[in-house]
């Protein structure tokens, strides 16, 4: 027995509400992120990670005061992201609770950022997300792109090249999103999975397209992420994450149950 | 008068073992600082750490607060958390910096030739997520936490303790390594019992409430 592979809900929060997209077009309201939090911590959450997606910079406080109420009652490490563009976000998100910061646009805006940050706080509390969306390449050599700005802008960047390069600079770990997949609920683009996580050794957070308990076995079995990260599959309670985590336990996977 | 000084030498975040202490000791006054007299007033010392060894000892050692952390590793209730726990040790792989050495042992990177899992997988560096906890001793801070309990990890480096009565616990990644180490009145750990849910604030609680049989400085408490 040893490491445990983890199950990450996460919190997409617009004024100071928990939302859901689908597709990106219409956005649910799914609750309120303090007893959301609450409730996944209750289920055995092995962390919680909150996406800002806040529009207008006008509320961005507001997710700091969420946090801050977080981390006074759940006791498990909180991954906060969204509208991170320089160290002194970071620093704010920190010291309002969060363990971790994430990171997408910015990196590739400005890669000494990540840098900076974790040379500033340390590796462990700097994530870097990356948005893929596949690209080219045939069934045996495919290739992704990294895309910013919410997925609507494409970089050039090769997706595997970027988490290699990420991980020189310091990131702790890799949130990776496949956008083909994102709100298909047709399972995890494994292939993506697997070629990022094998070709780093930080840990790698699978995520894009969870629709129900065998997508998270087959990220981790499949696609060798080291952790699974779901959001409507928990939001309207159609599993609850102790279900998630018996059904892994059952297909060989070590949890922490 | 403090009960608790949490140390803050500038690295990392000190909120989560802030905030995980108020929630297990509401009326005892929590308070972090990097003010050498504060901590050496406190009752209890807790010391955190994220980052790097050797920043961390810089920044120690700018603030002053070098000394004041060794007295009290070797004379009040200490806790060490992560680098905390680190530092006490004689040297680290880490920039191949010296530790305090209260500690005898060194503290090593996990060899990226051994990080293989038993299935034959790629094991990852940090060593980030809930691993068990197999105790080697009993301890009043183990009190009410079962033996093999998961708690949250996140680091690159591991103690080896040359003196092992000293190792309290280990975890398996892929081999064995110490993960808590407990002499008089010091216990510290690899782990984040400020984020390891129960078993973590259990920890802090019993820490809270600890009064070592005996101190390293073999001096009656006064």
């Amino acid at each position: 027995m040893g490491l445990a592979k983890r199950i990450i809900p996460c919190l997409d929060v617009t004024n100071g509400r928990v939302v859901k997209g689908v597709n990106f077009i219409e956005l649910r309201d799914a609750g309120d992120p303090v007893e959301i939090s609450r409730r996944y911590d209750e289920q055995g959450a092995d962390e919680l990670t909150f996406l800002d997606i806040t529009a207008s910079s006008d509320n961005r406080d507001l997710i700091l005061h969420i946090i801050e109420e977080v981390a006074s009652q759940v006791f498990i490490p909180l991954t906060v992201g969204g509208g991170v563009r320089q160290v002194e976000d970071v620093r704010r998100l920190l010291n309002a609770g969060a363990d971790k910061v994430s990171i997408n646009t910015s990196a590739v805006q400005n890669p000494q950022l990540v840098a900076d940050a974790t040379g500033r706080y340390g590796s462990q509390c700097i994530v870097v997300a990356i948005d893929a969306k596949r690209v080219s390449g045939t069934d045996d050599f495919p290739q992704w792109e990294v895309f910013t700005h919410g997925g609507r802008k494409a970089t050039g960047l090769d997706v595997v090249e970027w988490a290699k390069r990420m991980q020189l600079l310091g990131a702790g770990e890799i949130l990776l999103t496949s956008m083909d997949k994102d709100g298909t609920r047709n399972g995890f683009d494994l292939a993506l999975t697997r070629a990022v996580s094998d070709a780093v050794d930080v840990p790698v957070i699978a995520s894009g397209g969870v629709g129900n308990l065998h997508h998270l076995a087959d990220g981790i079995l499949q696609g060798h992420a080291d952790a699974v990260l779901a959001a409507s599959i928990f939001h309207y309670g159609e599993y609850s994450i102790r279900q998630a985590k018996a059904y892994m336990a059952q297909h060989g996977i070590e949890v922490r149950l | 008068m403090t009960d608790i000084a949490i140390v803050d030498y500038g690295m990392g975040n000190l909120r989560s073992v802030s905030k995980a202490l108020e929630h297990v000791a509401p009326h005892a006054s929590i308070v972090v600082t990097g003010d050498p007299e504060v901590v050496r007033k406190a009752d209890r010392v807790v010391v955190p750490g994220q980052g790097a060894m050797p920043d961390c000892l810089r920044e120690l050692d700018a603030r002053g607060l070098r000394e004041v952390v060794r007295d009290a590793a070797i004379n009040k209730p200490f806790l060490g958390i992560c680098i905390g726990l680190q530092m006490l040790f004689e040297s680290s792989e880490e920039g191949n910096v010296k530790g305090l050495g209260i500690v005898s042992g060194k503290v090593l990177r996990f060899p990226s030739t051994a990080m293989v899992s038993a299935e034959g997988q790629k094991l990852k560096v940090p060593h980030m997520g809930w691993n068990q906890v197999h105790r080697a001793i009993d301890h009043p801070l183990w009190k009410d936490i079962p033996n093999d309990a998961r708690f949250y990890f996140v680091h690159s480096y591991y103690v080896e303790t040359a003196s092992p009565e000293s190792a309290a616990a280990y975890s398996f990644y892929p081999f064995a390594f110490t993960c808590a180490v407990a002499k008089n009145n010091i216990f510290a750990v690899q782990f984040h019992p400020e984020k390891s849910h129960e078993a973590g604030l259990t920890l802090l609680r019993n820490f809270v409430q600890w009064e070592p049989a005996s101190r390293l400085d073999n001096q009656p408490r006064t």
